[in-house]
């Protein structure tokens, strides 16, 4: 788990323990950046967008690299995509939408501009409005979306050290120009866990669409403006993946509320969220917008989407997440909630579906898939997808238990083997020496041990039900909990009762 | 020996395609020229003479075996700084990239190599095209070839000094305002501007993307048809590319104006043009006329606005295009040590620019900034739809518009240098074409004290043969093309 | 000499930093005398009343010109950082960001 070597998160995080959070009101509101992982090639060039884990500068062109005498040719394919996206967030789609250029200078930027959209001063974005219906404690809250937006990725920054203390920056262009779908909410959202659940949501919509893939390094990032008590907007940079949301998002209500309960007032500034000190730091104050000196991208003409080439788009859409839990009720009779939780991430819920292909029972699939399975994906820090673990290893292991060859205590063992080694149920049991023992001869042999090892609990177990489990538990401990608990139990009884003849 | 130097495109490939002449011997030509007169000139920023013969002998050896070489094969061009030539320097007259080698050909160096044309130098220019006079280059001023005094115009001097002293037979500049015609009037050489987007972008120097275009420039309009063919057509590198295929220009040149009429927009004669330009023009005119067109005066009410709106459009524009030069990736870099990233743009970009180039910068950013961009760019792009129709509906009625390219003849170094407002108004006769995006060439048209005018002649979007043929036609009727300066 | 500022020398020096560009004190001085006369030219453009015109963005009418997501060569690393002032690793130097 996490160490904290800095006294000041420690001392905000014993803080957070002594005093009650008191009714602060929060209002935070996302700006999200999806890259469109599943596009071959960058928004405006053709070099490959394959770049992670490949050497520095390598995917790299003229326009990517921003070298003088460059233009900007836009991908087909990454408008299908976000129209895809706009129609999955019920967002109205417009009809002619443009380029603009927001113009700052900074270390990661190719051109020291980036080719984006933007909904004022005539510029009209990808799409307008929409929403983003999740369950948060049982109920259903809607997050409004204010606009979708096309727009390129920045190149990838190194220091050697942290940003503050690097002599010189080092940098990647690799991801220079990539395409983004940048979705921003309106200030819905009222709390860290809110967020992370919306974020959930949102990333499940995504990867169900086949638009993004979650689990690349960097596919999805996000910025949050947060305000406490209608004050000031702070916004949050560089949190570099959704699961760290939640984090920078607790970490700056208890920093702001520090700030309150001084008497001090919260500056409106643009922090920038170190997620190796996990704290934020201030960088620099927030440019107004009209400091990015936004005019129409002049190398781009407009872009007209007709009412013909959405309900191309729109016939040929997978099945989204809430349609999909619907279904899973319907086809596989398992219960709504059960349904709502494996929907919440499509890998989870192909995993399921898989599952189902292989084994008739899907409620007990989906039972070990959100107890057992969920526990120890957590534990390991991973996600489904990054597990070594197939459906068929699953569903061998529940025949397993069927047939009596292993019990369900062994099962969760061998369950929590197949996360992390990705080998199957029946090569674990048999390195392991986990079959079932169902001989009743082999028992019996255990049984007559404990009985010599534990005179007093046998003389207690007479009377007393604890020493017979206690007992129980002993041939269990001895056999690694193979033994089989019915057999065992009766075989005890037997001797107890000749015992208490003799 | 004869002074292939001095002889067309058109002349020297039939030269050549008869096997009378080798390229090689044309490279020398040129080259000799060059080391003649080049210390008067200062036409070029860079010279490969010995690649230029390489190519040149390579040509030279498929013409021998027979083969089917381009329609430029074996010529020399000169080529503005401004353009991407892969793996030779591409300074655009700025020492904020004065030892930059592009890694890339812009798609018109493409299809001239494709074609056999030779690249043999990099022309000098007004630092990133940014200038009416070449006096705005970091390598210092051309000299206009008939009269070593004054200057060749800009900001593509090189190009027309080099096509004027013979120091090239071709030559490429760029036209955002005038830059292309206004140093072929200077000079008196052909300088075409074409319809925007005729001509792939790809590879060109941004200073103002929705204003510029690449064009020919050369010794006589033959030339310019012929260079114009090669280099023109739809570039999918270039999203802003017409989607026509090349054309052949060559049938345009035909020598007949019968019945053509002619438009003469009266706001671009009178106050403001010396009066020794007019009368030329007016000759011009009337010589048109002797040759079967007519001509008709129309008003252009919103002309007048033309230098404030194309300015404030280029700036704006510029601004933004020049942000990329920070020291990072190429070009020039200031060292300082201890300095963060701001303090490195900072001083990098007020050492690497030169000053016309400083101005603008600041000028475009303070029009595109926070409560200036309603005021300044939106009003400059509304007066340039009024621009545009006032051009629509002088076309309507005529096939060409004629006028002068510039109001003055050429001025003397120095003279206009010191105020940049007496400097931008010389772009008044060009920088509505700009705007409305529509061709224009310009033609030599006569001489003041052994000092070059030059006529325009506007046509309307994509019509590029119109004016060819006007043009054409006048140049076989007269022959200021055929003067050549004393150096 | 203008007749009255558009600009003042603080605001030049507020533009020239968004541009990224250290004026010297005597650029500074000169710049707001030149730019308040050009500026006080472009004021002509307040003549014209265009309240119910169009901006062209575009001089030509095109839309939708866009290309097939299919990958091209890039640059090899070598041409990719030939002009590259400062390199490390393969990597771009730049300066440090605080």
């Amino acid at each position: 788990m996490a160490t904290y070597p800095f006294p000041q998160v420690k001392r905000l995080a014993s803080i957070q323990k002594a005093t009650p959070l008191e009714k602060f009101e929060i209002k935070i509101g996302l700006e999200i950046h999806i890259q469109l992982t599943a596009l071959n090639t960058k928004l405006f060039c053709g070099c490959s967008a394959d770049y992670r884990g490949k050497a520095p500068n390598t995917f790299v062109c003229p326009v990517c690299l921003g070298l003088p005498g460059s233009l900007p040719v836009l991908n087909k394919r990454a408008v299908d995509l976000a129209i895809m996206v706009a129609l999955a967030l019920n967002s109205q789609i417009s009809s002619r939408t443009v380029f603009y250029r927001k113009n700052y200078f900074y270390v990661d930027m190719p051109k020291n501009f980036q080719i984006s959209q933007y909904d004022k001063a005539g510029g009209v974005p990808l799409s307008i409005g929409g929403w983003v219906d999740f369950e948060v404690n049982g109920t259903v809250k809607r997050v409004r979306i204010r606009r979708l937006q096309l727009e390129e990725d920045p190149a990838r920054l190194h220091y050697p050290g942290t940003i503050d203390s690097s002599p010189y920056t080092l940098v990647d262009y690799n991801r220079a120009g990539i395409a983004l779908l940048e979705i921003v909410t309106e200030p819905d959202i009222t709390s860290a866990d809110e967020a992370r659940l919306f974020l959930q949501k949102l990333r499940s919509i995504v990867e169900h669409l086949g638009v993004s893939n979650g689990d690349l390094q960097g596919s999805m990032r996000c910025d949050a403006n947060i305000s406490l008590q209608g004050g000031k907007r702070v916004e949050i940079k560089n949190i570099s993946s959704f699961r760290e949301v939640k984090r920078a998002l607790q970490y700056e209500i208890i920093r702001q509320k520090q700030l309150l309960r001084r008497g001090s007032v919260v500056k409106q500034e643009t922090r920038h969220w170190d997620d190796n000190r996990r704290i934020t730091i201030s960088l620099r104050t927030k440019e107004t917008e009209s400091d990015y000196r936004y005019f129409p991208e002049p190398d781009l003409v407009p872009v007209e989407i007709s009412e013909d080439w959405i309900k191309e788009l729109q016939s040929k859409m997978p099945e989204l997440p809430d349609a999909r839990k619907t279904r899973l009720v319907k086809e596989y009779g398992i219960p709504e909630y059960d349904a709502g939780v494996l929907t919440g991430s499509k890998a989870l819920a192909d995993f399921f579906e898989e599952c189902c292909q292989l084994y008739s029972d899907a409620k007990k699939i989906s039972n070990w898939i959100m107890t057992d399975l969920t526990r120890y994906l957590k534990e390991l820090g991973i996600e489904i997808s990054e597990a070594k673990i197939r459906p068929k290893h699953l569903t061998d292991m529940l025949k397993l238990i069927d047939k009596g060859e292993i019990s369900g205590k062994i099962a969760k063992t061998v369950l929590s083997k197949m996360v992390r080694s990705g080998e199957s149920p029946k090569r674990i049991i048999q390195k392991e020496k986990l079959i079932k023992i169902s001989s009743k001869e082999q028992i019996q042999t255990v049984v007559d041990k404990v009985f010599e090892e534990f005179p007093k609990a046998v003389q207690d177990a007479k009377t007393d039900q604890n020493a017979i489990n206690y007992l129980v538990g002993q041939v269990m401990h001895k056999t690694r909990g193979r033994a089989d608990p019915e057999i065992t139990n009766k075989l005890i009884r037997e001797k107890l009762a000749k015992y208490s003849t003799r | 020996m004869m002074n292939y130097n001095e002889l067309t495109c058109h002349e020297l490939k039939e030269m050549i395609d008869n096997q009378e002449i080798t390229s090689e011997e044309i490279i020398n030509s040129v080259f000799d020229r060059i080391d003649e007169v080049e210390s008067k000139i200062n036409a070029y920023i860079s010279l490969f003479r010995d690649s230029a013969l390489e190519v040149a002998k390579e040509i030279d050896k498929r013409i021998k075996r027979g083969e089917t070489v381009g329609k430029l094969a074996g010529i020399p061009i000169a080529v503005k700084d401004v353009i991407s030539t892969k793996g030779m320097p591409t300074t655009c007259g700025s020492k904020m990239l004065e030892n930059y080698i592009p890694p890339f050909d812009a798609t018109v160096i493409t299809r001239i190599k494709e074609e056999g044309g030779i690249v043999i130098g990099k022309t000098n220019m007004d630092e990133f095209a940014m200038g009416s006079s070449t006096e705005n280059s970091f390598f210092g001023c051309s000299r206009n070839p008939w009269a070593l005094d004054r200057v060749p115009g800009g900001s593509s001097g090189g190009s027309a000094a080099a096509l004027a002293a013979d120091e090239t037979v071709l030559a490429l500049g760029s036209d955002t305002g005038g830059s292309v015609r206004c140093p072929a009037s200077f000079c008196s050489v052909v300088g075409l501007k074409p319809t925007y987007g005729l001509v792939s972008r790809y590879g060109l120097v941004a200073y103002a993307n929705s204003l510029e275009q690449i064009g020919p420039m050369t010794k006589d309009v033959t030339d310019c048809a012929l260079l114009l063919s090669v280099i023109s057509g739809n570039d999918p590198h270039d999203g802003t590319s017409a989607p026509f295929r090349k054309k052949n220009y060559m049938n345009a040149l035909v020598d007949d104006i019968k019945g053509i009429k002619l438009g003469v927009p009266v706001e671009f004669f009178g106050e403001g043009t010396e009066k020794s330009v007019e009368k030329c023009v007016w000759d011009a005119i009337h010589k048109l006329e002797d040759l079967g067109a007519s001509y008709h005066e129309v008003s252009m009410p919103h002309i007048v606005y033309s230098i404030p709106t194309y300015y404030i459009i280029a700036m704006s524009e510029a601004s933004s295009n020049l942000a990329r030069f920070d020291g990072v990736r190429y070009g020039y870099r200031a060292e300082k040590s201890g300095a963060d990233w701001n303090e490195v743009f900072g001083i990098t970009r007020q050492k690497g620019f030169g000053t016309e180039v400083k101005r603008r910068i600041i000028l475009g950013t303070f029009a595109l900034s926070a409560g200036y961009y309603d005021k300044y760019y939106l009003k400059a792009l509304k007066i340039r739809t009024l621009i545009k129709q006032d051009f629509e509906n002088a076309l309507s009625k005529n096939l060409a518009l004629i006028a002068p390219t510039m109001p003055t003849l050429p001025f003397k170094i120095g003279e206009k240098i010191e105020n940049p407002l007496s400097m931008y108004m010389c772009d008044i006769d060009t920088v509505p074409i700009n705007l409305a995006g529509l061709p224009s060439i310009s033609i030599p048209c006569g001489f003041v004290n052994n000092l070059p005018v030059g006529m325009q002649i506007i046509g309307r979007l994509f019509d590029e043969e119109t004016i060819l043929r006007i043009a054409y036609t006048y140049e076989q009727n007269t022959s200021h093309h055929k003067e050549k300066p004393k150096i | 000499m203008a007749k009255y500022k558009t600009i003042s020398q603080e605001q030049i020096e507020h533009v020239a930093w968004l541009a990224r560009i250290e004026l010297t004190e005597n650029e500074k001085r000169v710049f707001t005398g030149q730019l308040n006369e050009i500026l006080d030219y472009f004021k002509k453009i307040d003549e014209i009343d265009t309240s119910k015109i169009k901006p062209t963005f575009h001089v030509i009418d095109l839309v939708n010109v866009m290309r097939e997501d299919k990958v091209v060569p890039s640059l090899s690393r070598k041409d990719a950082l030939k002009n590259t002032p400062q390199k490390e690793d393969s990597y771009i130097k730049a300066p440090k960001i605080l």
